[in-house]
C-alpha cells in the first residue's frame, strides 16, 4: 500500500471497505504524520489520538460502513465535540469540554468518520490568517513563513500538509474558501441552512455556515453529503432534500452550462498573478463547452462595508454569552461583583480583534447610529441578493477569483485590520445572500496557489460540484498532476 | 456622514459591552475604529427608503417542533465545566451591592 496519507478520502474509504487496509492503520498513519510535521505547521490545537483510534476500531469491527467510513478528519475548534477541548482559538474557553456534540459531529460519527482532533483558527472565527488565534498562528504548508488563510486556517493547513484528507471549516465571510484558495484545496460554503449550526459556536448567526475542505472536488462532495440536511435542533436549517452533490462530480463536460464572470470581482486590487491564473481557467471552462459571459453585480462593492457592520453587530450580541458565569474562564479579583468579574474576564479572555468587533458592533447597534449603520447595511444586503437574483436569471453559476491575492507573509497585515478585511472581498457577497459557493485550485502565482470561486443559487449546491469537477479534471489533465502535487514535502528537510 | 469616533466614546462602548480595556487598547482601537467606520459608512451611498432590509437570507418565521419530552444535558457534566459549582448549582459572584 502506498503512503496512506496521500490517498484521497474516496480512495481511503474504498481501501478500507475492501479490507486492503484497516481504519486503525489509516488513522495511525495520519497520527504519525501529525507527529512528524505539526510542530512546523501548527494546524492542530488538540489531537485526540485515543478517541480517533477507538472510532477507527469500530469501523474495523464492522459496526459502521458507508462512503466515508474510517476516513480521518480534522475538525475546526469552533464545533462542540463532547468531552474534547473546544476553545474557538480563545483563552476564554481554554480547558472547556462541551457536554454535547454539534450536529455536524454527530453526523460524522454516524458516517464512521474518524475525528483526529481540533484545528487552529482565528479567535471566534474572526480573521483571515489564524494570526488572531490565542494559541499562535498556523503555517501554510506551501511556504511556512506565510499564512494558511483564516479563519479555518488550521483545517486547511492540516489537509494541505497531508495530516488529514478531510476537514470541517466554517465560513462567515469566506473562512472556508479563502484558506482553501491560499492552501491549494477545495473548500465549500454550502447554502445557508444546508448544514446545521447546532453546536457551532456562534459568531454571526445569519452568516455562519459549516462546510468541507478537501484535496479533491469528489472528496468535498462526500463530506458535504455526510453533514448536510435538515436538523430540528437548528431553526434556520432548511427542510429540503440535499442536492445530489456526489452524483454531480461525474461531470466532465459543461455543454449547455452558462457561466457568468462577475465584472466587479476583479481588476483593481487583485494581484496580476491571481487574475492571470483565473482567466486561464475561465478559458478552460469555455473549452469544456460552457457558454461564458460577463455579468455585472453593481452593488458588490458595498458588500464588504455591509458585512463589517452586520457581522460585528451580531457578534457583539452573540459573544455576550461569555459572561464568566456558567462555563469558560472566570477571573475573580478579591470579592468583585458579577458585572466587574464579567468585564475583567472578557478583558483577559478576548484578544484584540474580538474586542474591536464587539465595540464596533455595540456602536453600530446603539441608539442614534442604528439606522445609519446596521439598518443601512441590511438594505445593502437586499441589494446584493437582488444582484445575484438578476444574474442567476441568465447564468447557471458565477465565477471569480476567490481572493484578491495569494498567501501573504505572517505579520504583514497583523496591525492593519482594514487590509486584513480586504482578503474576503470576493467571498462575502455569498454569505450575505446565503447562496452556495466553492473555491477550487486553479493555478499558481509566484509558486503559490490561486483559488477560483464558483457561486450557485441557494439550494443548487450540486452546480458547484458539476462545474468544479469538470474544471478540476481538465486542469489536472493539462498539468499532468494535481496542483497540490507541486507543494513542498514538509519532511524533506536537511 | 457620522462624526469620527472619539477615545471617550470607545471607552463608553466598551463599558456597555462589559469589556475592560487598557489605556493603550483604547488609543489603538479609537484610531482603528475611525478608519473602519469611515469605510463602512459607504453603505449610506446606495440605499433608498423603498428598499426593505434583509436580516436573514432564509425567509423563516416561527419554526415550531412537537412538544415532546427529551433527555436534557447531564447536570453533573454541565456543572463540571462551570467556573464554580456548589450543591448541584452554578456558583456565581455576588450580584447585589455592586461596588460603586
Amino acid at each position: 500500500m502506498a503512503d496512506l496519507t496521500t490517498l484521497t478520502a474516496a480512495e481511503t474509504a474504498s481501501a478500507i471497505a475492501a479490507r486492503e487496509v484497516s481504519a486503525v492503520e489509516v488513522t495511525q498513519a495520519h497520527l504519525d504524520r501529525i507527529a512528524a510535521v505539526d510542530g512546523d505547521v501548527h494546524a492542530f490545537l488538540h489531537v485526540d489520538a485515543e478517541g480517533a483510534l477507538e472510532a477507527a476500531a469500530r469501523v474495523d469491527a464492522g459496526e459502521i460502513s458507508g462512503p466515508l467510513a474510517g476516513v480521518p478528519l480534522a475538525l475546526k475548534d469552533v464545533l462542540a465535540q463532547r468531552g474534547v477541548p473546544t476553545t474557538c482559538g480563545s483563552k476564554i474557553l481554554e480547558g472547556w469540554r462541551p457536554p454535547y456534540d454539534a450536529t455536524v459531529v454527530t453526523r460524522l460519527r454516524e458516517a464512521g468518520v474518524v475525528i483526529l482532533g481540533k484545528t487552529n483558527m482565528d479567535e471566534f472565527a474572526m480573521g483571515s490568517s489564524t494570526e488572531n488565534s490565542a494559541y499562535g498562528p498556523s503555517h501554510n504548508p506551501w511556504d511556512l513563513s506565510r499564512i494558511p488563510g483564516g479563519s479555518s486556517g488550521g483545517s486547511a493547513a492540516a489537509v494541505a500538509a497531508y495530516e488529514a484528507p478531510l476537514a470541517i471549516g466554517t465560513d462567515t465571510g469566506g473562512s472556508i474558501r479563502q484558506p482553501a484558495a491560499v492552501c491549494g484545496l477545495v473548500g465549500v460554503k454550502p447554502t445557508y441552512g444546508g448544514v446545521s449550526r447546532y453546536g457551532l459556536v456562534a459568531f454571526s448567526s445569519s452568516l455562519d455556515q459549516a462546510g468541507p475542505l478537501a484535496r479533491t472536488v469528489l472528496d468535498a462532495a462526500l463530506l458535504h453529503a455526510a453533514i448536510a440536511g435538515h436538523d430540528p435542533m437548528d431553526s434556520t436549517s432548511i427542510d429540503a432534500p440535499v442536492p445530489d452533490v456526489v452524483g454531480a462530480c461525474a461531470s466532465r463536460d459543461l455543454t449547455g452550462v452558462t457561466v457568468g464572470v462577475v465584472r466587479e470581482l476583479g481588476g483593481e486590487g487583485y494581484e496580476a498573478g491571481v487574475e492571470a491564473a483565473f482567466h486561464a481557467s475561465v478559458e478552460v471552462l469555455t473549452a469544456l463547452g460552457a457558454d461564458v459571459v460577463e455579468v455585472s453585480c453593481p452593488h458588490f462593492p458595498y458588500a464588504l462595508p455591509a458585512y463589517y457592520l452586520i457581522a460585528p453587530s451580531e457578534c457583539s450580541s452573540n459573544l455576550a454569552r461569555f459572561d464568566a458565569m456558567r462555563f469558560g474562564l472566570r477571573v475573580q479579583v478579591g470579592d468583585a461583583g458579577a458585572e466587574e468579574v464579567m468585564a475583567t474576564t472578557r478583558e483577559q479572555g478576548f484578544g484584540p480583534e474580538v474586542k474591536r468587533r464587539i465595540i464596533l458592533g455595540t456602536y453600530a447597534l446603539s441608539s442614534g447610529y442604528y439606522d445609519a449603520y446596521y439598518g443601512q447595511a441590511q438594505k445593502v444586503r437586499t441589494l446584493i441578493t437582488r444582484d445575484f437574483d438578476a444574474a442567476f436569471e441568465t447564468v447557471d453559476v458565477l465565477v471569480s477569483p476567490t481572493t484578491p491575492g495569494v498567501a501573504f507573509p505572517i505579520g504583514e497585515k497583523a496591525d492593519d485590520p482594514m487590509a486584513m478585511y480586504l482578503s474576503d472581498i470576493a467571498s462575502i457577497p455569498s454569505n450575505l445572500a446565503g447562496n452556495a459557493s466553492m473555491s477550487l485550485p486553479c493555478g499558481l502565482a509566484g509558486g503559490l496557489p490561486v483559488g477560483l470561486q464558483i457561486i450557485a443559487p441557494p439550494l443548487a449546491d450540486d452546480r458547484l460540484y458539476r462545474v468544479g469537477a469538470a474544471l478540476e479534471a481538465a486542469l489536472d489533465e493539462r498539468r499532468g498532476a494535481t496542483l497540490l502535487a507541486s507543494a513542498p514535502s514538509l519532511t524533506a528537510r536537511p | 456622514m457620522p462624526e469620527p469616533i472619539t477615545r471617550d466614546e470607545v471607552a463608553h462602548l466598551a463599558r456597555l459591552a462589559r469589556l475592560e480595556c487598557t489605556d493603550a487598547e483604547l488609543d489603538t482601537f479609537a484610531g482603528q475604529l475611525e478608519v473602519i467606520l469611515g469605510s463602512v459608512a459607504r453603505v449610506a451611498e446606495v440605499v433608498a427608503d423603498d428598499i426593505p432590509p434583509t436580516s436573514h437570507s432564509v425567509p423563516l418565521t416561527n419554526v415550531f417542533r412537537e412538544d415532546v419530552v427529551r433527555p436534557s444535558l447531564d447536570r453533573d457534566e454541565v456543572l463540571a465545566a462551570a467556573p464554580a459549582a456548589e450543591d448541584g448549582r452554578f456558583e456565581v459572584p455576588r450580584m447585589l451591592d455592586e461596588a460603586p
